[in-house]
């Protein structure tokens, strides 16, 4: 079988030519799911490139992206396949004059024809290379979950009337969660476990100078180090990676080469959406260190 | 990177003998990686055998994310997994052994890149012979940490360890001992301040407050990556002296979610409250969910007839009408007595966290009397100032400051009894040690009629339920569920319970 990566070193630099900034862990896994042929699950804070992450692999890879958003009330009928039973009752009603037997109707009726592919069956039956996402997995009721399962560690399809579907590849498969419920064991045990958080000073201010490449060294670097600071406060949410080029766009647009407190406080309401936090932080970065800062929390 | 290639570190593995040292040595963390609490099974151990082929060997940090990526599952492990990764996997060799004599041979290869920035070969005999004072060491830290050269703290670190550790083979001392002596000498707070002040003169203008926090921050991130390299090299150290498995199991510590609230320290705490969030977010989706899900109700004859259109007349998709869903309301009742401090507090963040996701929660807190704290919660945003108010505040104390359930529950029926509804769950958090008062458990009995769930969460392992002054039995006949809550598991299956 043909591998997609030649090394760790080689995925995280074609991963850079996307302008995803990956670090050795990303790598690391997607790597080893082009390998293993395992899923990848991704963890993390809202806002780091997961859902980014599966994006930039297919376009690695030239890849079609299949996406499946997961919700509440996620069913067969909407992830796997569904018989298009309107046209069914149309082919039926058709045939009532004529002279055929209804094991021919049957036959027909529940034939490809019928069949409306949802995003996981279409991933399985796909002849050219696909990524397949599962976005927001922990989305899904418990039940819901065992639909994936068969899926992701055969990579088939059992369809009662026409029986099973097969992969004619294994496509890589990213499924993303926010830790809103605990996933099942036998889900967790299919799959790879990528945790992505937020990522340090240095990773930041480079992600900012690729994003956004009329941006200053300096500017992108007081960017990184004043997010940094700021997500070390204990704040209801702490500001994402997108939120922090928000907000370097925006003091690109004001004009702004260097910042002080005043800028920093007057467009912060950019980089965090809760007013306490905001509140707290603009005390915080002008010099009144009053407020409690995390104790005894490791950077990372 | 410096290779340290896993199957060169199994010390006595001859050569091509089977089995191949590296599964030995897999074997053994994996074993270390149970016994740290990790559930780690066969598909997954199988799963890092096959992963470890397809990794460069000689590339630690794939290594270590291919181990990571087949065998944790939660990030939570990921410290307990770190831990145990670098007792097996670190840096192993004669050149870390305690006795000076084993060291005496040639530089360490670790040190190739910074030999020159040292004045004299700092691999060379530990003890004597060392090139620097003291006070050069100090200034040459202080140089390092002032320009962030990595290389350069990483073999000051090591020179600091072998100097002020004085670490000594087969020593019955933890590492934290030896942590402890190599920093003290270090006197790290003060070379932060001495950071401070140069950058305050190097700076042209003085520096606003904006500035000096990020230059603070800057040298804080710099410390800590010394802090981690003294702790590091101290580590390689004793694995040398002890062997990994001796090492992992003094290292051993429960993982976040059985550690025990009552006997929880400081900085478990710490994390055990970040934990609490995801948990009632999670309790608040379940109970949302169940309300949308739970039964369908009559059904909707409209909609399924204006459906049966497009199948020409057939009602294939039948309607239902869902009921409207009721908005749970949340009376929680804490003992914060001196017997259940720490469970006290961790109680305070929890209530707190409830408040966050719930629209409708009240709280109350008792020792011997009770009183409503639900308007210290609200619309607070530094739950410390919160716990802080509760404490001094309420009106918790009727006589002596002992606990007593009895007393409180009778005061909290004649006050609040009447506002319980059958939208109601009462949650009770405390230890029912009465301290032989009269139990009033009329109280719950009449609380259990009006209300929807009675609950009642114990910080006591189940054993001692009942002994002494403990009367949690007689309430709990009251109580649609007495549950043992001394960790997060437990309070995680509680949580699944309900939903």
């Amino acid at each position: 079988m043909d591998y997609r990566f030649e090394s760790p070193a080689a995925v995280r630099s074609s991963l850079k030519e996307v302008d995803y900034l990956s670090d050795e862990g990303i790598a690391g896994v997607v790597f080893l799911a082009d390998r293993l042929g395992k899923p990848v699950l991704v963890e993390g804070p809202a806002g780091t490139g997961k859902t980014q992450l599966a994006k930039s692999v297919a376009e690695v890879l030239g890849a079609r992206l299949i996406r499946l958003q997961c919700y509440e009330g996620l069913d067969e009928s909407k992830a796997l396949y569904e018989w298009n039973y309107k046209k069914q009752l149309l082919r039926i009603q058709a045939e009532r004059n004529n002279e055929s037997t209804w094991e021919d109707i049957e036959d027909d009726i529940f034939g490809e024809d019928f069949l409306l592919t949802r995003p996981l069956l279409e991933a399985i039956r796909a002849t050219d290379p696909v990524v397949l996402l599962i976005d927001e997995v922990d989305r899904v009721e418990v039940e819901t979950e065992a639909l994936l399962l068969e899926i992701l560690s055969d990579y088939q399809v059992s369809i009662p009337e026409l029986g099973t579907v097969e992969a004619t590849q294994i496509p890589m498969v990213f499924l993303t969660s926010n830790n809103t419920r605990e996933l099942s064991e036998a889900l967790k045990r299919r799959c790879l476990f990528l945790h992505i958080d937020y990522p340090d000073m240095e990773r930041e201010k480079e992600i900012v100078l690729t994003k956004i490449p009329d941006i200053t060294e300096q500017l992108a670097d007081q960017v990184a180090r004043i997010v940094r600071s700021i997500r070390q406060l204990e704040l209801k949410k702490s500001p994402s990676v997108s939120e922090t080029l928000d907000w370097a766009r925006t003091l690109l647009l004001l004009g702004v080469d260097s910042v002080s407190e005043a800028e920093a406080t007057e467009t912060i309401n950019i980089l965090l959406k809760y007013q306490s936090d905001i509140a707290k932080a603009s005390k915080e970065l002008a010099g009144d260190t009053s407020g409690a800062r995390k104790p005894g929390v490791p950077r990372t | 990177m410096t290779p340290p290639t896993a199957p060169d570190t199994v010390a006595g593995g001859a050569p091509g003998q089977e089995p191949s040292p590296l599964l030995e040595l897999l074997e053994g963390f994996m074993g270390e990686l149970r016994a740290a609490g990790l559930p780690v099974s066969l598909t997954e151990n199988l799963d890092a055998m096959e992963a470890v082929r397809h990794i460069p060997l000689e590339d630690r940090d794939a290594f270590k994310y291919a181990l990571a990526a087949t065998l944790v599952k939660n990030n939570a492990h990921w410290r307990a997994f770190e831990t145990v990764f670098e007792v097996y996997f670190s840096l192993r060799g004669k050149e870390f052994a305690l006795r000076s004599d084993d060291t005496a041979e040639g530089p360490d290869p670790d040190d190739d890149d910074t030999a020159g920035a040292l004045s004299d070969g700092a691999g060379g005999a530990g003890g004597a012979g060392e090139g620097l004072t003291p006070e050069e060491l100090q200034a040459m830290l202080f140089q390092a940490l002032s320009h962030g050269d990595d290389p350069l703290i990483r073999a000051l670190a090591r020179q600091a360890v072998k100097r002020f550790a004085g670490m000594e083979p087969g020593r019955p001392v933890g590492g934290t001992y030896y942590l402890y002596r190599t920093l003290r000498n270090l006197d790290l707070d003060d070379t932060l301040e001495k950071l401070m002040d140069q950058a305050r003169d190097d700076s042209p203008q003085p520096l606003t407050p904006l500035e000096e926090r990020l230059e603070r921050d800057e040298y804080e991130s710099r410390i800590d990556r010394l802090k981690k390299e003294v702790e590091a090299e101290i580590r390689r150290r004793l694995v040398a002296d002890r062997g990994p498995e001796a090492m992992a199991r003094t290292l051993r510590k429960p993982l976040p979610e059985d550690v025990d609230f009552m006997h929880a320290s400081r900085e478990e705490l710490t994390s055990l409250r970040k934990a609490i969030y995801p948990l009632t977010r999670k309790l608040a989706v379940r109970l949302a969910r169940k309300r949308r899900h739970g039964r369908k109700g009559p059904l909707d004859f409209r909609n399924t007839v204006r459906h049966s259109l497009s199948y020409g007349g057939v009602p294939a998709e039948p309607k239902f009408r869902y009921p409207r869903p009721s908005k749970p309301e949340i009376f929680v009742v804490a003992d914060i007595s001196g017997s259940v401090a720490s469970f006290a507090r961790f109680t305070l963040h929890l209530v707190y966290a409830i408040a966050g996701q719930f629209s409708k929660v009240r709280s109350f807190v008792f020792i011997d009397g009770i009183d409503e704290v639900t308007r210290f919660f609200e619309g607070v945003d530094d739950i410390g100032e919160a716990v802080h108010r509760v404490n001094t505040e309420a009106d918790v104390v009727w006589v002596d400051g002992h606990s007593d359930y009895g007393h409180a529950f009778e005061v909290f029926w004649n006050k609040w009894g009447r506002e319980i509804s059958p939208k109601t769950t009462v949650i009770i958090l405390g230890d029912a040690r009465n301290n032989y008062h009269a139990s009033q458990a009329w109280v719950l009995k009449e609380i259990e009629k009006k209300a929807r769930h009675v609950y009642w969460l114990n910080p006591e392992p189940a054993s001692y339920w009942d002994t002494g002054d403990s009367i949690v039995g007689e309430y709990g006949v009251h109580c649609d569920g007495v549950f043992e809550c001394r960790n997060l598991r437990q309070l995680e299956r509680f949580v699944e319970h309900l939903a």
